[in-house]
């Protein structure tokens, strides 16, 4: 691979989260590099999408700083980690039911939009050239994602399969610097996680972007991943190289625990 | 001619974003336009076009604006009337106490400061949701209820509210008879109707819709909820302002707080419902239902009890026409959720395979 | 001092009502989900049976005394809200079960003008009276802590009473019967309840006839004081302010809700309507529910819900 792993541009320290007696995240730390693909796994119920909720500001943790490129946040906001660059797909597919695909991923644009109200309203100048670009610029997504046949389609009538890949589109539109997946190949068939897998290295690869995925399935996590972060019970019980972590018993423990 | 999008390949993006992208849909708007502005005039007396066509141009608009804030930005509201009274009473302001104001002006400034008054009443959206929203919205209608009804300077010492305006005149064009203000009320409609046709399908709008379908997802993408809100609560009342200063000038030229009451606002909200949320075009049958749909009843309840020889009287009429009306409300809803504009665009898929279906 | 003792014992009587009729909302809402608009109606409905049939039924039969004529009046007037309970749920909630929120706002608006329509067609529209003897004098009471005591009225004190112990019995009703219990299961979980064979249906007829009782007492306790015309349907506008603080779903919220509601359109009436003018009761309390709600959005009593994803 031609990419270089950077420097950290992503750290959290310390953070806890709980929701009134629930502990979601207990004193987690952890980084991520520049153009790496880092991994965080963990049995159901053990924090994983809460990490990435409060990455991108959807959940205030309670304690905690995070550290974006030199930057301290004690509270992230989604606006505001959207404007940094972060982007998401999430864990149940969270698409905008009443539109269309290519609607849907018009929206990812939505921060690089300099048109205002009234030149919209009026479909003048600086608007309906705008309008253009994105469309433009959606469709390269759209060709990089093989969903040309479906751009018209209203997402409420994909399958499931598709669905997911359409918010994959909607978080790449957004061009982000890095991409949080929330289980992105969960409830696929063999052939769409093969599908999903070569997209994520490709942006990775391609683009450069700086990828935090959530996974279940062992045997791609080892394969795709730089780094992997365990999490059990809200708390880190492991954090390194793939080989490193799944020689470690207290992993191992929670993995044969916990069945699923 | 058949109504096809095949073979209609579209060469960029620019023409695949019209605002019709379909050949028919072009040409059938034209058609609908045409009969408007030339047909209509030729064919209609005045009777249709005070009764009928000017209260469902007008109410057209004010559901346009429903439509933005309910159809297409997710956040229901119970007091759009007090929109239509703060745009009528705002303009009759403007009018009366600036000399010399121009008509347009007047109605635009009516409508602009009830876009202001829209934005406050759209605080607790951002803190409240569904059918809290609601309920809240209704503080709007009673308060402006109030306010019109109470506070005597807002309607220049009238008693109880009630109001008038006269001389109505855009740059020498006396606005006097049915046509005239059939007229008026069409080329404003267009207007504005393609403004919301055009917010509708750009960034606004789908930010509008994002907030609708999915928030918290919406945040995450980069649109702030507080814009997306605040801009839909006053874009919807800036139309309604705008609708209700049109029904206060020209239809009705002299009105009393009653005009816009929470029975107005609960009509606002079915002609949405049953004319498809989130459609620009149902916003039109919408309209078109609820006004001709008393009428109709008018007409028809008593030539229906003549044939079984009973006189309703017209106290009997107007209670059958509230337990007609309630009935078929419920009835569409149970038939069609998702309104008259569901129904078009089925039907126009239909037609799209006619008459080969595979 | 006393004055102010007044004005606040005058808020909570009124109220009171207010959350009877919230509980009416927060019934019919917990166990199907329907926001129901036609509250009002159904109220006004109630009162104009209850009105018709005491004035109807001496004539008819022949009785005497005012007191059993309200009785079976009464009575009757209960049958047509079980019957109008049942009829709602046949042809409204079952066939529109699972629609949105909206969609069922809408049908209850619907049935709204379809019982005002015929409550107002069968039972006539002049102004109506209901006697059911509720005391009219004011009293005095507490004259020796107070200079110069406290004005009671003793009919809002009697209404505040019947509310008091509707209110009391309902809680009860809901908490500690069978029936009771399987509505609050239908509540938390529409799904999960038809499946351990709570029967929905039957359920939904229950809750909208006892909303339908709810509405009959508080159309009788209105009905008596102002009398019954149309105008009574908008009654139940004024319960809507309670039912956003105290929260829909939750009983104590609308009691509690009811009571700061009644005692702030109150204050609000004596010490702010003379500055401002007069009919504020109608907006005050709208105002007050809103701004409470930018405070604590989840309402009173109801917890903080952070969305998942
Ligand atoms: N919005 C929320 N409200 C209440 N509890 C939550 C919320 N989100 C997550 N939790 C709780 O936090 C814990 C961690 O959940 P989550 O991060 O979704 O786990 P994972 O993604 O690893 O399966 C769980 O116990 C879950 O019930
Ligand atoms: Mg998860």
């Amino acid at each position: 691979m031609s990419r270089e792993i950077g420097e950290v541009i992503l750290d959290l320290k310390n953070v806890s989260l709980a929701f009134g007696g629930v502990k979601a995240l207990t004193d987690i730390s952890f980084d991520v590099r520049e153009h790496e693909i880092r991994a965080i796994i963990g049995p159901n119920g053990a924090g994983k999408s809460s990490m990435l909720n409060v990455i991108n500001g959807v959940y205030r943790p309670q304690q905690g700083e995070i550290i974006l490129r030199g930057k301290h946040f004690s509270k992230m906001n989604p606006y505001k980690a959207a404007r940094a660059g972060i982007s998401r797909t999430f864990q149940n597919i969270a698409l905008f039911k009443g539109m269309n695909v290519i609607d849907n991923m018009m929206t990812g644009r939505n921060l690089k939009i300099r048109s205002n109200l009234i030149q919209q309203a009026l479909w003048w100048g600086p608007a309906r050239r705008e309008e253009l670009e994105h469309r433009a610029k959606v469709e390269e997504v759209i060709d990089f994602l093989e969903i040309q046949h479906i751009r018209k389609t209203p997402v409420g009538r994909l399958p499931y399969g598709l669905q997911k890949r359409v918010d994959l589109g909607r978080a790449l539109a957004m061009e982000p610097s890095i991409l949080l997946l929330d289980e992105p190949m969960a409830g696929m068939n063999v052939e769409e996680k093969q599908d999903m897998c070569r997209f994520v290295l490709d942006i990775n690869d391609q683009f450069g972007t700086t990828i935090v995925l959530i996974e279940h399935d062992m045997a791609v996590v080892m394969d795709i991943s730089d780094r992997v972060v365990v999490l059990d019970y809200g708390r880190k019980i492991g954090d390194g190289l793939p080989d490193e972590v799944r020689a470690n018993p207290e992993v191992i423990s929670a993995y044969l625990g916990a069945s699923h | 001619m058949l109504y096809r999008e095949n073979g209609q390949f579209k060469t960029s993006y620019a023409a695949d974003q019209q605002i019709f992208p379909i050949a028919q849909d072009r040409w059938a708007i034209l058609g609908i336009l045409v009969f408007a502005f030339i047909g209509i005039p030729l064919l209609g007396d005045e009777y249709l076009m005070r009764a009928i066509l000017i209260p469902f141009l007008i109410l057209s608009l004010a559901a346009l604006g429903v439509n933005i804030l309910v159809g297409f930005c997710g956040q229901i509201t119970l007091g759009a009337g007090a929109f239509m009274a703060v745009g009528a009473y705002a303009a009759y302001n403007f009018h009366i106490r600036i000399e010399g104001l121009p008509l347009l002006v007047s109605i635009l400034l009516g409508g602009i400061t009830s876009a202001l008054v829209g934005i406050v009443f759209g605080i607790p959206s951002l803190r409240v949701r569904g059918l809290y929203l609601a309920v809240a919205t209704l503080a709007a209608q009673f308060f402006t209820d109030w306010v019109f009804l109470r506070i005597p300077w807002f309607t220049n010492n009238a008693s109880s509210g009630s109001v008038s305006v006269s001389n109505l005149q855009i740059m020498g064009w006396e606005i006097i008879t049915p046509f005239d203000k059939y007229m008026f009320c069409l080329v404003w409609l267009t207007v504005f109707a393609l403004l919301a046709k055009n917010m509708t399908r750009s960034a606004i709008g789908r930010q509008w819709m994002a907030i609708r379908d999915m928030d918290v997802a919406a945040e995450v993408i980069g649109i702030r909820p507080l814009f997306a809100k605040l801009s839909a609560f006053a874009v919807s009342s800036f139309f309604v302002g705008t609708a209700g200063a049109l029904w206060g000038f020209i239809h009705l030229s002299s009105w009393e707080p009653a005009a816009f009451s929470v029975d107005r606002s609960f009509q606002l909200l079915f002609m949405v419902i049953i004319g498809g949320l989130g459609s620009i075009m149902g916003s039109f049958f919408g309209a078109a239902f609820i006004v001709t749909l008393p009428i109709a009843l008018n007409q028809f309840l008593p030539a229906i009890g003549g044939l079984f020889g009973v006189t309703i009287s017209t106290a009997g009429v107007s209670h059958a026409e509230l337990i007609i009306f309630g009935s078929l409300i419920i009835f569409f809803l149970i038939k069609e959720p998702h309104g008259i504009a569901r129904l078009w665009s089925t039907g126009k898929e239909k037609l799209r395979l006619w008459p080969f279906p595979h | 001092m006393g004055f102010f003792i007044e004005t606040l014992i005058g808020g909570l009587m009124a109220g009171m009502l207010y959350s009877l009729v919230a509980l009416g909302f927060v019934l019919i809402y917990k166990a199907s989900g329907v926001f129901n608009f036609a509250q009002g109606a159904m109220l006004l409905f109630a009162a104009l049976a209850m009105a018709r049939f005491s004035a109807w039924i001496p004539e008819w039969l022949g009785i005497d005394s005012l007191w059993l004529a309200n009785v079976i009046a009464f009575f009757i007037a209960g049958a047509l809200m079980y019957l109008v309970a049942w009829l709602i749920e046949r042809l409204v909630l079952r066939p529109l079960v699972n629609q949105e929120g909206a969609t069922l706002l809408m049908a209850t608006l619907g049935i709204a003008y379809v019982l005002e329509g015929l409550g107002t067609s069968i039972f006539g529209t002049a102004i109506y009276k209901i006697d059911v003897g509720m005391p009219k004098e004011p009293v005095l009471i507490l004259e020796g802590i107070f200079e110069g005591g406290l004005l009671i009225n003793k009919e809002d004190f009697v209404a505040a009473l019947i509310a008091a112990v509707l209110v009391a019995l309902l809680t009860l009703f809901f908490q500690k019967t069978v029936t009771g219990r399987a509505l609050r299961a239908v509540a938390d979980d529409h799904q999960a309840a038809q499946s351990i064979g709570i029967p929905l249906n039957h359920i939904w007829v229950i809750v909208w006839f006892v909303a339908g009782i709810v509405a009959l007492v508080a159309g009788v306790i209105w009905g008596s004081k102002l009398g019954v015309q149309f105008s009574l349907a908008t009654v139940a506008l004024r319960g809507l302010p309670v039912v956003i603080l105290g929260g829909l779903t939750s009983i104590p919220g609308a009691i509690i809700g009811g009571l700061i509601i009644g005692v702030g359109e109150k204050l609000s009436e004596v010490y702010l309507g003379p500055m401002i003018g007069g009919g504020i009761e109608i907006w005050f309390a709208y105002q007050l529910a809103l701004v409470f709600l930018l405070f604590r959005p989840q309402g009173l009593f109801g917890e903080k819900i952070i969305d998942r994803v």
